[in-house]
């Protein structure tokens, strides 16, 4: 079942005479991780900011067709790219949130940086936030490392535990969605084999899509793949025929490494 | 070449240690008499060029004096006559005191009222730069803020004298020239270095930062507030720092507008006088004593600008770690 429905969606930049985006169609399941793989400039990213529309911090882009996120309380689709006021945009991004390439921990204490998402959606009752706040960091597998020091600055944890804290970050506000914008590219191996874990582990409550430069990391974790290649999508399928027993010639051309 | 190169670099790290410590001895030498004359005594007296009649004993360094020049000097220095003379008896045997309290009260408070009335305006601006406005708007009014800073201070002082100061008075009564019109013209003159600092510290926040609050669901006033302001915040504390050490020292727009008079304040709308308006103004004239003084008050200004950066840089950075 889809918890996110895109519908020819195509994106045109600020300034941009040609979309970087044309006509793309693309379920997102319900607690699954749909990978989105594709060469540098391939579009992958501009997909995913535009489902949480954080495109909208920058005036004059286009877009066009449909993205429709389902309202679990209702169970009905709702277009996200009809949203133009700001209570709109915040609740959009309460439901669909974000976790990007480099980790970027807020200026303030772990418990601060955990609890901030919560504080804004007014939650105030001190006991709430910390049964939370510990809530989301035993759920991204942080809990053992920070909690004698939750008072301390996030920006004295390793890259991997900065990555976790944003994730746990994320989490707590219980989203619908989680889009990962290659969340593992600045970090060791060591760290990207916790964050794949721990990416594993979220699916239960929240679905995922995640895009990767890296094609072990998307055949790992993800149960779905879509390949992108120049502002197109050449082929969504489960992982397994994805990378096993591709359709299209240019997916197989890119998973065997031709191009790329 | 790459001695040289380190060689140089050192020299020139050295050099600015050297000129600190070379302007305070200059400065302390010079105010030797004075400090010698009137010890601490000098901070918190309010008495400027003003003889008093000597009880019995008379101090050496009296002697490099004699009165009748000084009455001399009395006769130039028109502020003196808004003191009123205590030289009551006609003893021959007096002596001339020098005392700091006014200016230095002068120079605190306009530099405070400058702060208070400049930081919250310097910080919209910096916000609406670097957040709200388009990056074509911001642009023009970035250069027109720039422009603003580069306004020569005399230009202010005729600008408030003339046009801003009645303004003052009508608003708020009392003189036109005075503590308050000193301060506003001052907090003029700081904002538009404060606002661009500001904004070039603003502006340091990476846009991923700021998009992760955005994508947690923040509205622009929270991202402001926690992520950009957290960030930025050694920067923006050494813009106010930098901008106070200008308030403390700007010598000219203030001296148009103060009304350079030695007496406290009993309102804010009274006029004053600060240390570098005291200091310009007499200089002129100013001989042995006097000019031991305003040396000495030119040492305060010294410690005083030191002191206040000083601590402000102590104080606010070391708290900036979390």
């Amino acid at each position: 079942m889809p918890v996110m429905n895109i519908k020819k969606f195509s994106f045109t930049y600020a300034g941009a005479e040609i979309p970087s985006l044309h006509n793309i169609s693309l379920p997102i399941q319900k607690n699954k991780i749909t990978a989105l793989i594709g060469p540098s400039g391939c579009g992958k990213s501009t997909l995913l900011r535009s489902m949480n529309r954080i495109h909208d911090l920058y005036p004059g882009n286009k877009y066009d067709g449909k993205i429709e996120l389902l309202d679990l309380e209702t169970e009905k689709f709702k277009n996200i790219l009809e949203i133009k006021k700001e209570n709109e945009f915040i609740e959009l991004r309460q439901k669909v949130g974000m976790i990007f390439q480099k980790p970027t921990p807020f200026p303030m204490s772990i418990f601060d940086n955990v609890a901030y998402g919560l504080k804004i959606a007014g939650i105030k009752n001190k006991t709430e936030l910390a049964d939370r706040v510990e809530a989301s960091l035993k759920g991204s597998a942080l809990w053992k490392e920070v909690h004698d020091r939750l008072g301390k600055s996030a920006m004295g944890l390793s890259g991997g535990q900065q990555q976790r804290l944003c994730i746990a970050r994320a989490v707590a506000v219980k989203p619908e969605v989680l889009l990962f914008d290659e969340p593992t590219s600045a970090l060791d191996p060591i760290s990207t084999g916790a964050i794949e874990e721990l990416i594993v582990e979220l699916k239960k409550d929240v679905s995922i899509a995640i895009v990767t430069h890296n094609m072990q990391q998307a055949s790992r974790i993800s149960d779905f793949t879509a390949f992108m290649y120049l502002g197109d999508l050449i082929e969504y399928d489960k992982t397994e025929n994805i990378f096993l027993n591709p359709k299209e010639k240019k997916t197989e051309d890119y998973i065997t490494g031709r191009f790329g | 070449m790459e001695k040289l190169f380190q060689k140089i670099s050192f020299s020139s790290a050295t050099l600015v240690l050297i000129l600190l410590l070379g302007i305070f001895t200059t400065l302390f030498i010079s105010a030797k008499p004075a400090i010698a004359e009137f010890g601490l005594e000098f901070i918190t007296d309010k008495r400027w060029n003003q003889e008093v009649s000597l009880p019995q004993t008379k101090t050496p360094a009296q002697v490099a004096t004699p009165a009748q020049n000084l009455e001399d000097d009395d006769a130039i220095a028109d502020e003196d006559d808004m003191i009123l003379d205590e030289d009551d008896e006609d003893d021959s045997m007096t002596k001339t005191v020098f005392g700091g309290l006014v200016p230095i009260v002068g120079t605190l408070l306009s530099t405070l009222i400058a702060l208070v009335f400049a930081m919250p305006i310097a910080m919209g601006i910096a916000v609406f730069l670097a957040e709200i406005a388009s990056k074509n708007i911001s642009k023009y009014v970035g250069i027109a803020i720039e422009l603003l800073a580069a306004i020569p201070s005399i230009i202010f002082g005729m600008w408030g004298l003339y046009y801003f100061a009645p303004i003052i008075s009508d608003t708020f009564g009392g003189y036109q020239v005075s503590l308050l019109t000193a301060g506003l013209v001052l907090g003029v003159m700081i904002l538009p270095f404060m606002a661009a600092v500001t904004r070039d510290s603003m502006n340091t926040t990476p846009d991923v930062l700021k998009e992760s609050a955005y994508a947690l669901g923040a509205t622009k006033f929270e991202v402001v507030k926690d992520v950009i302001f957290p960030f930025s915040k050694v920067g923006i504390i050494g813009s106010i720092i930098l901008a106070l050490g200008r308030a403390l020292g700007e010598t000219m727009a203030v001296a148009f507008l103060i009304g350079a008079v030695y007496s406290l304040p009993e309102t804010i709308t009274d006029p004053t006088i600060s240390i570098p308006v005291a200091m310009a103004v007499n200089f002129g004239e100013a001989s042995g004593l006097g000019e031991s003084s305003l040396f000495y008050l030119g040492l305060i200004l010294f410690i005083l600008s030191f002191a206040v950066i000083s601590f402000a840089k102590f104080y606010f950075l070391k708290r900036t770690k979390v």
